[in-house]
């Protein structure tokens, strides 16, 4: 993976920065200088909760390149407390005991590595609340 | 203001083709659309693609397609709306041709996507019609973002999988008759039921197959003698690209007002239309098609299943030359096969099923998760 | 070694990895079943990570929990220290990562460490040094390890995963523990390492024990005792590191501690030697539990070898900040044990081609 396609996303990978907008009001996970629901650029960085609900999720047995033999694995579109919507691994978890409406929160986790001499990258994913 | 018709179309069948290039299988659907049109050259060409760079290792595609058809100094330009390139490249040989600059254009979708023999490297492949930094770097493949909408579905509208299996039986049971699909057997309940997870909840059986295909036509400004075929309207859309910042799901919002917005230039209502070519990448999403064309309501589209409308013999003939799922899904080439088939199928010479004196057919095509939508509205007389 | 002014600590945080694997599945496969090495070691199981995890993954799930019980704003943090023998990078600093997911970036101090298994002490240390000066107003120590055990060696039956996170800080009001006097002991003793290009350690077997274990453990706690003026029975706890569960309960017979004392602080049964965290998370766990005016003896040891001792006096603070985040044992209670091959596949010890 190229170093800088990482590196400009490590707030949201490692914190869960997103943006807001101060003209529309609109919140996303996207670190965008414009804000993709009404084009103002008046926006700013904001950490998004790290507890939520799965909204939605699937057992993913056929991965993309870059994730084989860690299948299966859960990916969950996941409803934080505020209402925004999310993409992540659900981790620690038997995928059987995944339902819509589980309790999740943030966990820090490597997500992929590439190869034997490049970068490792990392960034959130979630697991069930106990 | 000019009217745009099909004067040729052209096809290759939907396989593995181990030894021909990929502008070497767009250049013979070409040259067959060509020879059916009875025409030597074009004002341009429009190479449909998605994959060229990713698979093949092959950009600036459109110019060595017309090197590859004899061409030469033809203008060219290849289109690329990850699933939708071949309708994208339809509407833009129709602006072309609305705006009176060109008089006759060739649009050819070409995929080949068996350059990359690795499944994990197609997957991977596939995935970058996601959003590669918010979506697949999180090991998202494309079948699992459909699994979410599948999961998500389902749970709001208690349906079994025996009725996504629906589809998969009625679409590999119309792609028998379709001398250009992929995958011309038919398939039983049992074996749609026991196929593997490649995304739970989506199965094998729910996911269009990977081949190569290619597909032309010829349109043209001037009205042909013999059965005319218009492109009566063609309707274009983009929604929100992420799958998480969608409000509802469940709608692809942007397949709605496409369908709106080439009903509007067609004139016609969703009541009128004969037969629909949908984009069943997935089961669900042939589902989520039919709803978002206006012939079902939120959460009732898998009630056209049950009820078997979308056979040759129902209310809403649906995906006759056996749709994604079976005639196959060379990604960029779709939206042209789509189209090609129903061209044929209002001049009376269908590939598939053959319908009694249709007289209007729609075809939706879908780029990424439905983030760039394309509906087309053909004419026949 | 004094502080120059009272420091103490106002947030701890641990993390163990969910997954487990029993000494009896490791003997399975390694010695017909026969349990020998995991009863003369007594231990049970432990701790194994998950694929995805690393020392700098489990160093930032501690922090994350000691910043939760500081209550304090990450930015506050001057410095962050990670000390671990089982860097992913062998180089790029983990430290960074740690402190840009927490938030404590771009104006704060930032290093690695690697001292065997007192890596995540000497970080302790030189925050201890830092905040009694007064160059910072808080830092923040950690101990992680993804510890390397050769198959089928004595150490494939104890070297886990886990890691302990500490926050020091100098105003009285927010000590959850103060560190009132540290005593440190090193000679160059060669009873454990591991080569740069080397997967897993070597060990010098019989040796590890009395002239690096017990000798270095003995004399920094005799150091401290002597220098505070203390004896074994003014402490309520005695806490040691733990490369297994015999070591930790001779050097307190040793030193004159009773089972009683030493016996609350030793979870190396359960999750195995977590190296950097062992004796940070044996300290967790007398935290989870301490009230205020216990007095704890804590010392670690590092192979190469050195030990650092630490007089701890726990406060009124305590209390408030004990629930605010997860305790050891819950960490300890929910397990799923895993068999070998799934800890090979986990571990990254299955040989594939090279990419």
């Amino acid at each position: 993976m190229s170093v800088p396609k990482y590196w400009r996303i490590i707030p949201h990978y490692y914190r869960l920065e997103g943006t807001i907008c101060k003209n529309c009001g609109y919140k996303t996970p996207l670190i965008r200088k414009i804000c993709p629901n009404c084009g103002s650029d008046d926006v700013e960085r904001v950490r998004l909760p790290r507890e939520g609900e799965v909204y939605s999720y699937t057992v993913v047995y056929s991965p993309p390149e870059g994730f084989e033999r860690h299948n299966p694995y859960v990916i969950g579109l996941i409803k934080l407390k505020d209402g925004t919507k999310i993409l992540g691994q659900i981790v620690d978890v038997d995928p059987e005991e995944v339902k819509i409406g589980l309790k999740v929160r943030m966990t820090f986790r490597r997500i992929s590595v590439d190869g034997k001499s490049g970068i490792i990258q990392y960034g959130y994913k979630f697991k069930p609340v106990k | 203001m000019v009217s745009v018709y099909i004067t040729g179309v052209g096809m290759t069948k939907i396989d593995k083709h181990w030894d021909t290039t990929v502008s070497e299988l767009a250049s013979e659907a070409l040259r067959i659309a060509l020879n059916e049109a009875g025409m030597e050259s074009v004002d341009a060409v429009f190479v449909g693609n998605m994959l060229s760079g990713i698979v093949n290792s092959q950009e600036n595609l459109a110019s060595l397609v017309v090197s590859y058809a004899g061409l030469y100094g033809t203008p060219a330009f290849k289109v690329e709306a990850a699933c939708a390139s071949g309708a994208a490249a339809i509407a833009s040989a129709f602006i072309s041709l609305k705006s009176g600059m060109f008089k006759d254009v060739a649009v050819v979708g070409v995929e080949k996507m068996s350059d990359e023999t690795s499944v994990e490297g197609i997957t991977r492949a596939l995935a970058t019609a996601a959003d590669s930094e918010y979506e697949l770097y999180h090991g998202v493949s494309f079948t699992a973002l459909n699994a979410l909408i599948m999961q998500r579905y389902s749970y709001e509208f208690n349906v079994k999988p025996e009725d996504y299996g629906l589809w998969s039986i009625q679409m590999h049971k119309n792609a028998t008759m379709n001398p250009y699909a992929q995958l011309r057997f038919e398939i039983t309940m049992e074996k749609y039921l026991s196929s593997q997870w490649i995304s739970k909840p989506i199965r094998f059986m729910d996911c269009s197959p990977v081949g190569d295909g290619a597909a032309a036509l010829i349109l043209s400004s001037k009205k042909p003698k013999d059965s005319p075929i218009e492109i009566a309207g063609v309707g274009m859309a983009t929604d929100k690209f992420q799958s998480f910042l969608r409000e509802d799901l469940l709608t692809l919002a942007a397949a709605k007002i496409a369908a709106k917005r080439a009903y509007n230039m067609a004139n016609i209502r969703p009541e009128d239309i004969d037969m629909v070519e949908v984009h069943d990448a997935f089961t669900i999403m042939g589902v989520l098609s039919l709803e978002a064309l206006g012939l079902a309501e939120r959460g009732e589209g898998i009630e056209l299943l049950k009820n078997g409308d979308i056979k040759p013999d129902g209310t809403i003939p649906t995906n006759l030359a056996g749709g994604l799922k079976a005639r196959g899904h060379p990604v960029g080439a779709t939206g042209v096969y789509q189209v090609a088939e129903l061209s044929l199928q209002l001049r009376g010479t269908p590939v598939g099923v053959k319908l009694d004196n249709p007289n209007i057919g729609v075809a939706l095509n879908l780029g990424g998760l439905a983030s760039n939508c394309y509906v087309t509205v053909l004419k026949g007389e | 070694m004094r502080p120059s002014k009272p420091v103490g600590i106002v947030g701890w945080g641990v993390y163990i990895p969910r997954y487990r694997l029993k000494a009896e599945e490791i003997a399975r496969v390694w010695n017909g079943g026969i349990n020998n090495m995991a009863r003369a070691l007594r231990i049970e199981m432990k701790s194994v990570p998950s694929y995805d995890e690393d020392m700098i993954t489990i160093a930032v799930e501690a922090a994350t929990n000691a910043i939760k019980r500081s209550k304090l704003s990450p930015d506050r943090i001057g410095c962050i220290f990670v000390g671990s023998e089982s860097k992913p990078y062998a180089v790029k600093p983990g430290s960074t990562i740690v402190a840009e997911v927490v938030g404590a970036t771009p104006q704060v101090l930032a290093a690695d460490y690697e001292f065997a298994c007192k890596a995540g002490t000497e970080a302790l240390q030189t925050t201890i040094g830092l905040v009694s000066s007064g160059m910072v107003e808080y830092g923040m120590a950690i101990g992680s390890d993804t510890a390397q055990g050769e198959p089928g060696d004595d150490l494939d039956y104890t070297a886990s995963a886990g890691g302990a996170a500490y926050i020091v800080g100098s105003n009285k009001s927010e000590f959850a523990a103060e560190i009132v006097e540290t005593y440190s002991y090193v000679t160059d003793t060669i009873d454990f390492w591991r080569r740069a290009e080397q997967p897993y350690p070597s060990h010098g077997r019989t040796f590890t024990k009395d002239p690096a274990y017990m000798r270095h453990i003995i004399q920094a706690s005799r150091g401290l005792m002597k220098a505070m003026g203390t004896k074994p029975e003014d402490y309520d706890y005695a806490v040691f590191h733990q490369p297994n569960g015999k070591f930790p309960v001779k050097v307190a017979c040793k030193l004159g501690f009773s089972i009683a004392q030493v016996k609350e602080s030793i979870i190396v049964d359960r999750i195995g030697n977590t190296y950097s965290g062992s004796a940070l998370l044996g300290l967790a766990r007398i935290l989870d539990i301490a009230k205020p005016g216990d007095k704890i003896l804590f010392c670690s040891f590092g192979s190469g070898a050195g030990s650092d001792a630490i007089h701890i006096e726990v406060k009124d603070g305590i209390e408030e900040k004990k629930n605010l985040a997860p305790k050891v044992d819950d960490y300890i209670d929910d397990f799923v044990a895993v068999d070998y091959t799934t800890y090979l596949k986990y571990r990254g010890m299955i040989r594939f081609n090279e990419r």
